[in-house]
């Protein structure tokens, strides 16, 4: 079947069409036209939506509402999303950001999808046309989602509690050989009292280290408080392998670069 | 095969195109339009050779469909020269030795062309960012880095 | 940029006009606004698309091939297979008798490496050929594969290339380039130390940002006209000739400026093909790989095993030198035999040694089939060689930069695949390095000169 392109004004109108066997989302195109110019037959129906929520940006109370169109670039540049401009700005190189979109993110196969490690850090929810979900429900079922995500939202970060590493072999644009994002609280002692921590990587798609946020919950953030966390840091992780480093290597470097997150 | 009409502006041209639908920006602008300069090195995003400007933006032309650009003003580096006067970024490259083979060189210009709408004056390591999506396989990067520099450079001295 | 002028000074007349002065260089103008034309700035109504089915398995007998429904998908020209390839064996440097054929154009009984050329499928649109290549039925029994040097060595190690009907090239000189130089043993049983390092090197990808390709328009009377990409144009348009058994003047050959080839554009893997689908379909024909396939497919530098035996005395003289040098050249000759010989004539280095004794082979195994890639053959040996000099230096407890002068080759000396050394600088290199990288040597190795009648 030739390619098509079919564009709908609603996200809801879009969300029907996509139930189609050869129907794709059609974002920022970083993945899904590439898919197809490499080849990928499962599909040759592109479904969009020109829909203006998919491209806005709300703050409300502390929370943040992004659309699912908008882009890596709008997201760096917003200025009440400074806190978490450094996740936007690790994905690729300026054109890529100018294209790819918070909802293509969330489907991106490891080694790409920096951002949805930060919105599983941030324990954002992800508004589709099937519902509301938690991101880690949604990250573990996406492979089987045939709905449009809408937007994400999540309490924007106080200003030092989100912590964001991307370890790369080329500056300052490169694949990631892992990326980790954390939000950490701590009390006026500073202990630790909560912890969400989402690695990059280290699976087919991002996921939680729960084994390090146990760990951490009434440490101090100093070499010896974060021993624990850094050793349970990669349980339960399962690392891709590709061109860039074997699982053997992002299991062995995991550990020093969480450790330089936490005492960064 | 479904063909879709399109229009948009070429470098300042307006195109009005009748296109397979779903294709890529890239193969419109040079199979149709006959505007060879964007190039397709990678078909994936990654090696930058095909990058124009959308309405101003840096975008990858081999992941852009064409049909998304409805409206548009595309520039490219084959419509960068006016009247046979170079830009001063060409000009730079030229003096800088910034080319080996040439492919990549169209859309390494866009790239600092992007940037240098916005930032007149960068810093290096807002040229090597800048920079950054683009994949150079002969003269390496630092004569790149270089003109677009001096082109900054010379660009401030003719607003001067 | 400095020009030193002081060296050699009496042997030539002063009289450099450009060297030293900025130039501008001729092509510039067209890349910087686009103009230059590549191979693939063209674009020709009616023009075929062609997709290549390829071998999943590094080594299997083809049982069947089923091209029927493909040859039934909607915008497909035609399909083309072994049968329809006139002279389906080959190999590149037969042009200089370097044989035997070793090659399958199309792979018709088997295939020898993950990625081998089998179907090719031609078809309106890009898309409509990659759904009918899809549909290509190959039916394969799939061999034990041999994946490096040494496996493919050993006794009873599968066979992976009948033309050969032994895991490497026999040249005239036996299994292996054979350079013989004095007495290496005799100089071992001299030598204060010996050392003995084994090093080796992966392939390596030429990733040109320009992907390898061609196009083809059929001119009538018989005649074609092809754009191409290729580093190698009489290597391409001889090739084709024999391939496809036509006279090179049915051949009109286009080359143009290249995006990048580094070697990965020197052998001749998509014209004969391509011209084949124009002749067979009588329209346009594109072959042009996709990024995958020039990181997977085009032929990289190969892999490299070399085992360096020195003997050095104390003085700093190295008095034997022996090197076992494998070249990996996959399941496939290309460029391979010539770059292992290559590596036969230079692997004593830069450096005079009274005996040399060196053993080079090219290996077959079912691995991507390598080539050329700036400088193969002695890029690998010196990376090992110059590695090794450093261990040389460091064992006898010497400065390596002196040890280097003191082995270094100057004129009239004889090197030990018998050429007389003419027109060496290798001592004012090091000098002028010794100077500019701020590493002291002695004296009296600044007065050294590699002309030896000052």
């Amino acid at each position: 079947m030739p390619l098509a392109l079919k564009t709908y004004s609603t996200v809801a109108e879009a969300g029907s069409a996509l139930k189609a066997a050869d129907a794709r989302y059609l974002g920022g195109g970083t993945l899904v036209v590439r898919a197809a110019n490499e080849g990928d037959l499962s599909f040759s129906t592109y479904v969009r939506s020109t829909d203006p929520l998919l491209s806005a940006i709300m703050v409300e109370a502390g929370v943040v509402t992004v659309g699912a169109g908008v882009t890596m670039a709008a997201v760096a540049r917003h200025p009440e999303l400074t806190a978490i401009a450094s996740a936007a700005k690790a994905v690729g190189g300026p054109a890529v950001r100018n294209m790819a979109t918070v909802g293509g993110n969330l489907f991106a196969a490891a080694p790409y999808g920096d951002f949805a490690v930060a919105l599983l850090a941030l324990d954002a929810t992800v508004h589709t046309t099937a519902g509301y979900l938690g991101i880690d429900e949604f990250l573990a079922g996406r492979d089987s989602s045939d709905a449009v995500v809408a937007s994400v939202s999540f309490a924007v970060p106080a200003a030092g509690k989100f912590r964001f590493l991307k370890a790369a072999r080329i500056k300052p644009k490169g694949v990631s050989i892992v990326s980790i994002a954390a939000v950490i609280e701590t009390d006026a002692g500073g202990k630790v009292t909560s912890a969400r921590i989402a690695l990059g990587c280290m699976a087919d798609r991002p996921i939680r280290a729960k084994g390090a946020e146990k760990a951490l919950i009434g440490a101090m953030l100093t070499e010896d408080g974060v021993a624990k966390a850094v050793a349970a840091v990669g349980e339960g992780t399962s690392p891709i392998t590709d061109a860039i480093a074997s699982a053997w290597y992002r299991s062995e470097v995991l550990p020093v670069h969480f450790r330089r997150l936490l005492l960064a | 095969m479904a063909k879709v009409p399109v229009q948009f502006t070429l470098n300042g041209e307006e195109k009005a195109e009748f296109v397979d639908s779903g294709a890529t920006l890239l193969k419109v602008v040079r199979d149709k339009l006959g505007d060879t300069s964007p190039k397709s090195g990678c078909n994936q995003g990654t090696c930058g050779a095909c990058s124009v400007l959308v309405d101003g933006e840096l975008r990858l032309s081999c992941l852009t469909l064409a049909e998304t650009c409805e409206g548009a003003h595309i520039v490219t580096t084959g419509g960068l020269a006016k009247d046979g006067v170079l830009h001063p970024l060409q000009r730079a490259f030229m003096d800088e030795f910034a080319a080996q083979c040439g492919f990549c060189t169209p859309g390494m210009i866009m790239a600092a062309k992007a940037l240098l709408d916005r930032t007149p004056d960068p810093s290096r390591d807002e040229v090597v960012e800048a920079l950054s999506g683009n994949i150079c396989r002969c003269t390496g990067y630092e004569p790149i880095i270089r003109a677009v520099l001096t082109a900054a450079r010379a660009n401030s001295q003719n607003a001067a | 940029m400095k020009l030193a002028k002081s060296y050699f000074a009496d042997q030539r007349k002063d009289d450099l006009k450009e060297l030293g002065q900025g130039l501008q260089r001729s092509d510039v103008p067209g890349h910087v606004t686009g103009k230059t034309s590549y191979f693939a700035d063209r674009h020709f109504p009616g023009m075929l698309y062609l997709k290549m089915v390829r071998s999943p398995h590094d080594h299997a007998r083809i049982r069947k091939i089923d091209t029927s429904e493909a040859e039934k998908h909607p915008g497909v020209a035609r399909v083309i297979t072994h049968k329809d390839v006139p002279h389906n064996v080959y190999t590149i440097l037969i042009l200089i008798q370097v044989g035997p054929e070793d090659e399958q154009v199309l792979a018709e009984d088997k295939v020898r490496w993950k990625g081998e050329a089998v179907v090719a499928v031609l078809a309106d649109s890009q898309r409509a050929a990659e759904e009918a290549a899809a549909k290509v039925k190959i039916d394969y029994e799939v061999l034990p594969a041999v994946l490096d040097i040494e496996e493919a060595l050993k006794p009873g190690a599968p066979l992976v290339n009948e033309y050969h009907g032994q895991n490497y090239y026999m040249y005239d000189s036996g299994a292996s380039r054979k350079v013989r130089f004095g007495d290496v043993e005799k100089g071992f049983a001299e030598a204060d130390h010996i050392l003995e390092q084994t090093y080796f090197s992966s392939p390596i990808e030429q990733a040109p940002t320009e992907t390898t390709g061609c196009i083809v328009t059929p001119d009538g009377n018989d005649r074609f006209t092809c754009y191409t990409n290729t580093q190698a144009m009489f290597f391409t348009l001889d090739n084709t000739s024999i391939i496809l058994q036509m006279p090179g003047h049915k051949l009109h050959m286009v080359g143009g400026t290249v995006g990048g080839g580094f070697g990965g554009k020197v052998d001749v893997t998509v014209e004969p093909i391509a011209i084949l689908a124009a002749k067979l379909t009588g329209r346009p024909v594109s072959f042009i790989y996709s990024r995958h396939e020039e990181m997977q497919i085009s032929s990289p530098r190969a892999a490299e095993k070399i085992v360096l035996k020195d003997g050095v005395m104390n003085d700093g003289r190295i008095v034997a030198r022996q090197v076992w040098g494998y070249t990996d050249a996959g399941a496939y000759s290309r460029h391979s035999p010539y770059g292992a010989q290559k590596g036969a004539a230079h692997y004593p280095g830069p450096y005079t040694i009274p005996n040399v004794w060196v053993d080079t082979w090219c290996v077959y195994t079912n691995r991507t089939p390598s080539s050329a890639m700036r400088g193969f053959g002695v890029t690998i040996a010196d990376f090992a060689l110059e590695v090794q000099m450093d261990k040389l230096a460091r064992l006898i407890g010497m400065d390596p930069l002196e040890f280097r002068f003191i082995n270094a080759y100057r004129d009239g000396d004889m090197k030990a695949h018998r050429q007389e050394t003419t027109g060496a600088a290798l001592i004012e290199c090091m000098q002028e390095a010794s100077r500019l990288a701020d590493w002291p040597v002695a004296e009296k190795y600044l007065q050294m000169s590699s002309y030896k009648g000052s």
